[in-house]
């Protein structure tokens, strides 16, 4: 644990992304696997959920501290953090009552974990000891892993580029075998960084290959013969693995979401082993051969249960564009015309509509770039956000390399950015939290890039602003930061350099244009991206 | 109890003692001031008088001029001015700070000043004072400020410079010209490397030396060609408003730390962005806050500059007889000199 303060410490200190990479690499290069991977764990963004609500936290702290409730939020206005506040007002640390240093895993497992089955009585007991035993630097990272948000300006990708350069594994190879559900456990640590590891847990999916906005006109690309054109469809990005006879869905936010999908699971059981297909759901419309309205699908999205009406009113498809593993074997090294001709071999035979090939963009459109972009002005009519162009001898790769694939859509001006301050509106919004600010990806933090204060519906807004009053860190007067958990799309008519703005850009009118319940804060846009849109003007 | 309405009174001049023609720690010019010491925001130019304990007298000196007519009285000796006692106490904030005890027919007003109870070798410890009403500055009056031990917070400041010539980076300490920067001179292990200084902090180092207070072997930065220097190895304290300028470009490669009881707060040393923060403070805690309070035997306690709504809210439901009596003593700044607190 010790050493994990360290390290967070050290984090926190710097804003340098080289002298991240180095105190995460001197980390993994003296910690045990088993604590290790919990460090892994914690700061690729993972928490464990549901360990003590924090009001309990927070009113045993006043307790102990001998505070009023007053006196107490007086302190949490000053800091703003709650488990800083918390690790600022208890009494010193009783070094009497330290049983020897726990290790970050045995202080999880053997002190933390515990206290989700704990009565409230037993509870408290354990947690006031918990906190005696730590100085309040400790007590801080403690809060943090109990609460969650540890906000030290390390993403996940900086934490793969640290294992990769401690264990001399490349980054794409480390990317995958994080991909999906893991256990933090000592073993698949060892599985993680080992040089010669080969076995895929059959459940794992493969890390997405994402394109870019292309800025530049099309006929930039060179020959059009030598690209495949797609249309881009406004859905949800998913891998669907059949392996040894079991199907498993992924979102790209890694989420596990075959339960959502029984339509597509059960056309996938058709599907033979040791296949992984790359596609977009939809909800689906058979008589018009194209998708529903993508409100329609947001209906089906993070339900307990779908019943039967939903099903038939919103049914869905995976469209699949590409295979990248064929008969057990890894293709993402064929090309993508290869791949997508043993596409075709493999869909053929499919019984069910659910897993189908998306329509195709005219194939004599493709023999010129303005032909091309005709097509490209029926986005709308096929429900499409535009085109996507992928060279056609292009390899499946990791994140979001530039060159091979490309986003050509009509309206540009859409981004994903994360929910990273609210405030209260005005008028008949005043109770409610309903003025946001929005965020994208710099480097490894988040940086402000837009206010917006419409797009949402009524019920949105009220899940919105239950979300914020739980997921307070800070309160600076009547701001509030929140969890960066939320994904919004947002749109805006222009957008501009600024001095002015923490991010260098300036958009005008942004509004929300959808929640993104399908993405995670990983999954937002990145300021480069908004940058090359300012670029294309 | 007649006396204490009328004995000291807050006026747009200050704390104005009427019956015996002075103010203490006026913020515009009078004719008479008593001072409890010489940070700015309590040793304003322009009044006629100036009073104050002789343990101040070398930096006071400097920092009000040649010209300012300055008067000592030795700590813990009392003079009547027109039948009022006034006394100097140690106050323990920085050098000749001290605590200013007002009677008259048997009742007491102290006003402390600024003061803390940590040790500081670089000046004489706070004395608490009995008296029926006790003027307490609150700048760090909130649970969350409870100060480490001096010598760990030194510890840290001698491995963080080690670690930097270790990586060939300068350690720049910044620190208030005048008490923050040779506390933490005395405090550290000079033999770690050279110690070169700004400017304003060299002026008070003489001060201080002139004073008889022990501080190791010092520089000015602007005595040396910068370029025959290996400033990797070498420490250089400066105030905070130093960094960011030119000033410290000549320094190459930097790490920043700041040494103040701000620094206990996350979000500000990251707002500063500092490379460090040691938490290092002039002033009391809130546990000393409360301790010294109580060691008063005051039955009034008047609270100014820092968070006294809170202090005197706290103190309300302890039983006491609290009010804030509004300043413009601005306390351990953040900014620099001149910006208030925030
Ligand atoms: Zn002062
Ligand atoms: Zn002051």
């Amino acid at each position: 644990m010790r050493d994990f303060c360290e390290l967070y410490w050290r984090l926190d200190s710097t804003t340098k992304t080289t002298e991240k990479v180095l105190a995460l690499e001197a980390y993994f290069h003296q910690a045990a696997p088993k604590d290790s991977i919990w460090a892994v764990y914690f700061l690729t963004g993972s928490r464990i959920k549901r360990l003590v609500k924090t009001g309990l936290l927070r009113q045993w702290a006043t307790e102990e501290a001998g505070l009023s409730q007053w006196l107490f939020e007086e302190c949490y206005d000053r800091v703003g953090d709650l488990a800083e506040t918390i690790s600022l007002v208890l009494p010193p640390k009783q070094s009497s009552l330290a049983e020897g240093e726990p290790s970050l895993q045995s202080l999880i497992e053997n002190q933390l974990m515990p206290l989700r089955e704990m009565e409230e009585e037993g509870l408290r007991q354990s947690v006031v000891k918990l906190w005696q035993q730590f100085d309040q630097r400790e007590r801080f990272v403690l809060g943090k892993l109990m609460m969650g948000g540890f906000r030290v300006g390390v993403s996940k990708r900086l934490v793969i580029r640290a294992l990769a350069k401690h264990t001399g594994i490349d980054a794409a190879t480390i990317t995958h075998r994080l991909m999906g559900h893991w256990e933090p456990t000592a073993e698949f640590y060892e599985e993680l960084v080992d040089p010669d590891e080969n076995e895929t847990a059959i459940s794992k999916p493969y890390p997405f290959f994402l394109a870019n906005p292309l800025k530049d006109e099309p006929a930039s690309l060179g020959e059009v013969s030598d690209w495949v054109a797609e249309w881009k469809w406004d859905g949800i990005r998913a891998q669907v693995i059949r392996r040894e006879g079991q199907t498993f869905i992924w979102s790209r936010g890694e989420d596990l979401v075959t339960d959502q999908f029984p339509e597509v699971e059960s056309a996938a059981s058709e599907l033979p082993d040791g296949t992984v297909l790359d596609g977009e759901i939809l909800g689906w419309d058979e008589t018009e051969g194209r998708p529903l309205a993508f409100n329609q699908l947001q209906r089906r999205l993070g339900r307990k249960k779908l019943g039967k009406k939903l099903l038939t009113e919103v049914p869905v498809v995976l469209l699949a564009f590409d295979l990248i593993e064929h008969a057990g074997e890894d293709i993402r090294e064929l090309p993508l015309a290869d791949r997508q001709t043993r596409l075709h071999e493999v869909l053929e035979g499919l019984p069910s509509a659910a897993i189908q090939e998306p329509p195709k963009v005219l194939t004599e459109s493709n023999r010129d770039w303005n032909s091309l972009a005709t097509v490209r002005e029926s986005s709308k009519a096929m429900r499409a956000e535009g085109l996507m162009l992928k060279r056609a001898d292009s390899k499946y790769q990791v994140g979001r390399p530039v060159g091979d694939w490309w986003k050509w859509k009509v309206d540009p001006y859409t981004i994903d950015a994360v929910l990273i301050y609210a405030q209260r509106g005005h008028g008949r919004r005043a109770n409610l939290y309903s003025d946001y600010t929005f965020a994208v990806w710099k480097e490894e933090g988040l940086v402000p890039f837009a206010k917006a204060y419409s797009g949402l519906t009524d019920a949105e807004m009220r899940k919105v602003d239950k979300f914020v009053r739980k997921n307070t860190n800070e309160k600076f007067g009547p701001v509030r930061s929140v969890t960066p958990e939320l994904v919004f799309e947002l749109a805006f008519e222009n957008i501009q350099r600024s001095t002015r703005h923490k991010s260098g850009v300036a958009v005008r009118f942004p509004r929300i244009s959808r929640w993104r319940h399908d993405k995670k804060p990983a999954d937002a846009d990145r300021l480069e991206t908004i940058v090359a849109m300012l670029e294309e003007d | 109890m007649a006396p204490s309405n009328d004995l000291l009174t807050m006026t747009p001049k200050g704390l104005f003692c009427e019956q015996g023609n002075f103010y203490v720690d006026p913020w515009r010019a009078v004719d008479h001031a008593v001072i409890t010491h010489a940070h700015a925001d309590h040793a304003r130019w322009g009044s006629k008088k100036y009073l104050a304990a002789d343990t101040s007298a070398e930096v006071l000196r400097i920092r009000m001029g040649e010209k300012a007519d300055l008067r000592f009285q030795p700590l813990g000796q009392s003079q009547t001015i027109n039948g009022v006692r006034v006394t100097f106490y140690p106050a323990g904030h920085i050098l000749g700070s001290a605590q200013v005890k007002i009677e008259k027919a048997g009742y007491s007003i102290v006003v402390s000043g600024d003061y803390k109870r940590n040790s500081d070798p670089t000046c004489q410890p706070f004395e608490p004072v009995r008296c029926n009403t006790f003027i307490t500055e609150s700048t760090f009056g909130l649970p969350i400020y409870r100060w480490p031990d001096p010598q760990t917070v030194f510890d840290g400041i001698n491995q963080w410079w080690k670690s930097n010539q270790g990586s060939g980076k300068t350690s720049i300490l910044l620190a208030y010209s005048l008490g923050k920067a040779q506390r933490l001179l005395s405090g550290i292990d000079a033999s770690i490397g050279p110690i070169y200084t700004h400017g304003a902090v060299e002026k008070l180092n003489a001060g201080y030396r002139e004073a008889g207070v022990a501080l190791p072997e010092t520089t000015f930065v602007g005595e040396v060609d910068p370029k025959e220097i290996d400033w990797s190895q070498s420490l250089v304290v400066a105030p905070p408003s130093a960094v960011g300028g030119p000033w410290a470009k000549k320094f190459g490669k930097l790490s920043v730390a700041m040494a103040s009881g701000w620094m206990q707060i996350r979000g500000t040393r990251r707002r500063r962005s500092m490379d460090a923060g040691f938490i290092l403070s002039d002033h009391v805690d809130w546990a000393d806050l409360m301790q010294t309070i109580h060691e008063t035997e005051a039955e009034n306690i008047w609270v100014t500059h820092g968070y006294s709504d809170v202090v005197v809210r706290y103190l309300r439901e302890q039983g006491f007889n609290a009010k804030v009596v509004e300043t413009e003593f601005t306390g351990e700044q953040l900014e620099g000199d001149t910006e208030p607190a925030s």
